[in-house]
C-alpha cells in the first residue's frame, strides 16, 4: 500500500523488461507497460464491471481453486488497485459481441483500445528481486497428486485456508466438503532429493508445516495431525519454541518419508507407507487427507534477468552473489544488487533483510554521486587500423564504430567498452590494443611458462567470471587435482587470440586448454561465441598443418563448477601424458618454419 | 615505458593455507632472481594490515615500481592490493597477482610438485608485472535514481528504503500487482500473524 502512494516510487505493475544498456551508475532500462484495457489511475475498483462480465474463468491467484471473470482484480487489497482485462478471453474484443463492462463503468475507465506502452528509464543502479517459485509435486508419483483429489500441496494449503477463499478460511476436503479428522504432512516433496527434485533443502518448509498444523490445531483441536519428516530444520529466532509449541499441542512427528500413498476407494481415505527410522519398523497409517509440503525452485524467467544485467546462476539455478560470505549482495555486475529469493530459497525475514542490505547497497553508490570504472578498455591504434570492421561485427555492446568506405579508422565508446577483448583477439592487424591484457603481456606470459620444463605444463586460459571462478570454488572446497596446470586469466575467453595458442605450441605446449563460460552465462553477452568460432578454425588448421587437434581443447565452465573443473584438470593431465617429447618438437618444427616463411 | 621495472615480490603464507603446502621462504628466495625482481619477502598474511604497511613501506623504501602479492585469488583481494598500492602512489594497476592459493596448496598435496607450480606461478605474473603500465580510471557520475525489478517482499521493501531516503525509485512487476508470493499467504510464521 506504501508503495503505491509513495511519491518517489513509481510503479510499473504488469510491465516486463525487454532491454537494459549501460554500465554501474548508467544504466538505460526499456520497459513494455502491458495494456490492462483499463485506466489505472480512473478506476475506482468498484467491482461494477465483475458483475456484469459473463466470462468464467480459472483464477490464476487461488490456484484456479476458484474462478474469477475477464474483468478483474488479483486480489482485494491488490497494487495498484485497478481491475484488467483478461484480452485473450474477453467478448469485448468485438464490442457488437459484449461491452457489457464499459456500459457499467461510471468513472469511463475501460479502453478495449488500449496498447502496450514502451517506456525509457535512466538508473544508476538495479536491484534485482525476482523471487522464486514452488516445485511441480507431480514429479513424485508415489504421492499420486494428480490421482487424489484429498492429497493437497502446501500451496493450496495457504489458498484453501485463506480468508480469500469462499470457505472463509475453514479447511474443507475437497471430497465430501467436511473437515478431516485427521490429516498428514509431507515434508521434503521435491527438496533434499538427488533422484527427482532438487538436491537443496528449500529452506522454508518445515516452519511452514509447523506453523500450518498451528493453524489447524486453532481452529480444530481434535483434527489428528501427523508429520512425516527427515529432519525439522527450526534453526531461527523463535523457530524452535515454534516446534515445541505444536508439539504441545498435540501434534504427532514421525521420523520417515512416506514411500507410498494409496487411496481407500470407499472412505477416500489415504494410507501412506512409510519407514519409521526412529523405530526401523515399516508402518501404515491412514488420514482424511495429505498435504505435500513442497519445495521452492528458481523462476523459470531468471533465464531472462539473468540475460539482462549478464549476472550468474549457481549450480542449484539461483542467481550468484560476488562472495558467498563477505559480498551475499552485490552481483557479479556492478551497480546490481541481490535481494530476497532470486539468490536462494529464504523466509519472509530473511529477505526483508537482504533487500534493506541491497537497498544500502545501492544508496553507497547513490550517495556518493559518482564511481571509478575499471581502466581495462580496448584502445585502437589508428596506425594499424585498415578498417575492416571486424571489430564492430564482434563487439557484444556496439561500443566501435568504423566508416568502411572512408577508410577512417575505428573508434571506440570507452564508457560502453567492457573489456571482453574480442575485439583484440579478432583484429588482423594489431590494432586493436586491451588495456592490462596487452598481447605482449600474455607472450610474455606464455614464454615465462614455457621456459623450462615444457612438456610437463598445460597453458589453461580461463576467464574471469566463470572458469577461473570454478578453479577458485575448487580451491575454496580442495578437490584436488594434478598440479600440471599453468593459468592465464583473461577476462573473457573471447580475449584468447589465435597467436596465443599458436605460440604456447610453439614454445613446446603439450596442451592447451581454453575455458569460459556457459553460452547463457557469458559475461559479455555472446562473445564466447567468438571463441567457439575462433577455436574450430584452430582445429581445422591444426588438422592441416599435422598437429593433433584434441590437443587444443575447449571447456565450458561456470564459477559454481568446481567438480567439473577438477573433472577438466584430471582429463586434460591424461592428454597430456598421451602427447610425446618428439611430437611436441615435431609441432615447435612445424610452427618455428612456418613462422621463419 | 621508459622507465625500468623495480618488481616487488610479497609471498603470502596464509597462516598455514599457503605454508602449510607450498614452501614460502623457497618461492621468497627464487623470486629474487627473476629478471627485474629487485626485493621478495615473505608475509605470514599479506592482506593484513602489518602485510600491507609493509608493502606501502617497501614500495618506497626500495623505490618499487610494481607489486606482485603470491597469495589468494585476484577475485578475493585484488581490489584490497591495488588500494594498497595506490595509498603508496603507485598507480593501481601496476599491482599482479599470483594466486598460490585456490589455484595450487588447496588443491596439491605434494609439496615439492607444489613448490615448484607455485615458483611457476609467481614467474608468470612476474612476465606480466615487467609490462604493466598504468591505467588511469574512469570517474563517470551515478544517475540518482533506482530501478527494483520484482514487486515480492524483497522488492517492497528495497523500494520503500531507497525511496524513503529520497531516491526515485521505478519499482517494475511483470504481474497486474505487487505483492508476489507473499500475498498468498494467509499466516506467517513464527508469529502466526
Amino acid at each position: 500500500m506504501d508503495v503505491g502512494r509513495h511519491p518517489k516510487i513509481k510503479l510499473l505493475a504488469y510491465s516486463e523488461i525487454e532491454e537494459i544498456t549501460g554500465y554501474i551508475g548508467n544504466f538505460h532500462v526499456k520497459v513494455r507497460k502491458k495494456a490492462r484495457y483499463v485506466d489505472e489511475i480512473a478506476c475506482t475498483a468498484c467491482g461494477e464491471c465483475v458483475k456484469v462480465c459473463p466470462v468464467v474463468k480459472p483464477d490464476e491467484h487461488q490456484l484456479g481453486l476458484a474462478t474469477r471473470k475477464a474483468i478483474y482484480i488479483p486480489f482485494a487489497q491488490a497494487v495498484p488497485a485497478s481491475y484488467l482485462i483478461d484480452m485473450e478471453d474477453c467478448l469485448g474484443n468485438n464490442p457488437i459481441a459484449c461491452g457489457a463492462c464499459a456500459e457499467v463503468c461510471d468513472p469511463r475507465a475501460i479502453d478495449y483500445d488500449q496498447k502496450d506502452e514502451i517506456l525509457e528509464l535512466d538508473v544508476g543502479v538495479a536491484i534485482v528481486a525476482t523471487g522464486m517459485d514452488v516445485c511441480d509435486p507431480t514429479i513424485l508419483d508415489e504421492y499420486r497428486y494428480t490421482k487424489y483429489e484429498n492429497v493437497i500441496t502446501s500451496w493450496e494449503f495457504e489458498i484453501l485456508t485463506g480468508p480469500g477463499y469462499v470457505t472463509r478460511g475453514e479447511l474443507l476436503r475437497p471430497t465430501d466438503r467436511k473437515v478431516p479428522k485427521s490429516i498428514a504432512f509431507v515434508q521434503c516433496v521435491g527438496s533434499r532429493a538427488e533422484r527427482r527434485g532438487n538436491p537443496y533443502c528449500s529452506n522454508i518448509c518445515c516452519m511452514n508445516t509447523i506453523k500450518d498444523t498451528l493453524y489447524l490445531k486453532e481452529h480444530h483441536p481434535e483434527i489428528d495431525c501427523t508429520v512425516f519428516y527427515m529432519d525439522i530444520r527450526a534453526f531461527g529466532k523463535g523457530y524452535e519454541e515454534l516446534y515445541k509449541r505444536s508439539k504441545e499441542v498435540g501434534v504427532k512427528y514421525i521420523r520417515g518419508i512416506p514411500g507410498d500413498i494409496v487411496e481407500d476407494r470407499k472412505t477416500r481415505n489415504l494410507v501412506l507407507t512409510v519407514e519409521n527410522t526412529t523405530t526401523g519398523k515399516i508402518q501404515r497409517h491412514e488420514f482424511e487427507m495429505v498435504v505435500l509440503s513442497i519445495g521452492v525452485i528458481p523462476r523459470p524467467d531468471t533465464e531472462t534477468v539473468q540475460r539482462l544485467l549478464t549476472l550468474s546462476k549457481a549450480a542449484d539455478g539461483f542467481l550468484m552473489e560476488t562472495h558467498y560470505q563477505l559480498n551475499p549482495i552485490d552481483a557479479p555486475t556492478g551497480g546490481v544488487f541481490l535481494a530476497g529469493c532470486c539468490e536462494s530459497p529464504k523466509d519472509i525475514k530473511a529477505s526483508v533483510i537482504q533487500a534493506s542490505g541491497a537497498a544500502s547497497r545501492a544508496e553507497t553508490l547513490l550517495s556518493a554521486g559518482k564511481v571509478k570504472v575499471e581502466a581495462i578498455t580496448s584502445e585502437v591504434i589508428p596506425d594499424l587500423c585498415k578498417a575492416c570492421g571486424i571489430c564492430v561485427d564482434v563487439c557484444p555492446y556496439g561500443s566501435i564504430t568504423v566508416d568502411r568506405k572512408a577508410k577512417t579508422p575505428a573508434s571506440i565508446v570507452e564508457a560502453a567498452c567492457k573489456g571482453c577483448g574480442t575485439c583484440g583477439a579478432e583484429c588482423r592487424f594489431d590494432a586493436l590494443r586491451m588495456r592490462h591484457f596487452t598481447d605482449d603481456q600474455i607472450i610474455a606470459m606464455i614464454d615465462a611458462m614455457f621456459e623450462e620444463r615444457p612438456e610437463e605444463k598445460v597453458c589453461i586460459f580461463a576467464c574471469n567470471w566463470c572458469s577461473y571462478g570454478g578453479a577458485d570454488l575448487a580451491g575454496l572446497s580442495r578437490m584436488q587435482y594434478p598440479p600440471s596446470g599453468r593459468v592465464i586469466r583473461t577476462m573473457c575467453s573471447g580475449r584468447v587470440a589465435e597467436k596465443f595458442v599458436w605460440h604456447a605450441f610453439r614454445k613446446g605446449a603439450p596442451v592447451v586448454l581454453i575455458s569460459g563460460c556457459h553460452f547463457a552465462d557469458c559475461h559479455y553477452i555472446d562473445a564466447n561465441r567468438w571463441t567457439q568460432k575462433r577455436v574450430e578454425k584452430l582445429w581445422d588448421k591444426m588438422e592441416q598443418k599435422g598437429i593433433r587437434p584434441e590437443r587444443l581443447q575447449l571447456e565450458w565452465i561456470s564459477a559454481a563448477e568446481a567438480v567439473k573443473w577438477t573433472r577438466v584438470m584430471h582429463a586434460v593431465e591424461e592428454l597430456r601424458k598421451t602427447v610425446t617429447r618428439e611430437e611436441i618438437e615435431e609441432t615447435m618444427r612445424i610452427l618455428s618454419e612456418e613462422k621463419g616463411k | 615505458m621508459a622507465e625500468e621495472p623495480r618488481i616487488g615480490v610479497f609471498v603470502c603464507e596464509c597462516g598455514i593455507n599457503i605454508a602449510g603446502t607450498v614452501d614460502c621462504d623457497e618461492v621468497t628466495e627464487w623470486a629474487r632472481t627473476l629478471p627485474n625482481v629487485v626485493f621478495s619477502v615473505k608475509n605470514r598474511y599479506t592482506c593484513a594490515e602489518p602485510g600491507q604497511q609493509e608493502i606501502k613501506r617497501f614500495i618506497k623504501e626500495k623505490n618499487l615500481n610494481r607489486v606482485v602479492v603470491a597469495s589468494c585469488t585476484p577475485r578475493m583481494h585484488e581490489p584490497t592490493f591495488r588500494r594498497c598500492c595506490a595509498d603508496a602512489g603507485l598507480n593501481p594497476y601496476l599491482f599482479e597477482m599470483a594466486n598460490i592459493r585456490e589455484h595450487c596448496s588447496w588443491v596439491h598435496s605434494d609439496r615439492k610438485k607444489a613448490t615448484e607450480k607455485a615458483k611457476d606461478i609467481v614467474k608468470v605474473a612476474v612476465a606480466k608485472a615487467r609490462l604493466l603500465e598504468p591505467q588511469e580510471e574512469l570517474e563517470v557520475p551515478v544517475t540518482q535514481a533506482a530501478l527494483v525489478i520484482g514487486g515480492g517482499i524483497a522488492g517492497i521493501q528495497a523500494s520503500l528504503d531507497l525511496a524513503d531516503a529520497g531516491y526515485q525509485v521505478y519499482l517494475v512487476e511483470k504481474e497486474p500487482t505487487i505483492g508476489g508470493l507473499m500475498s498468498y499467504i494467509n499466516k506467517t510464521f513464527p508469529t502466526m500473524d
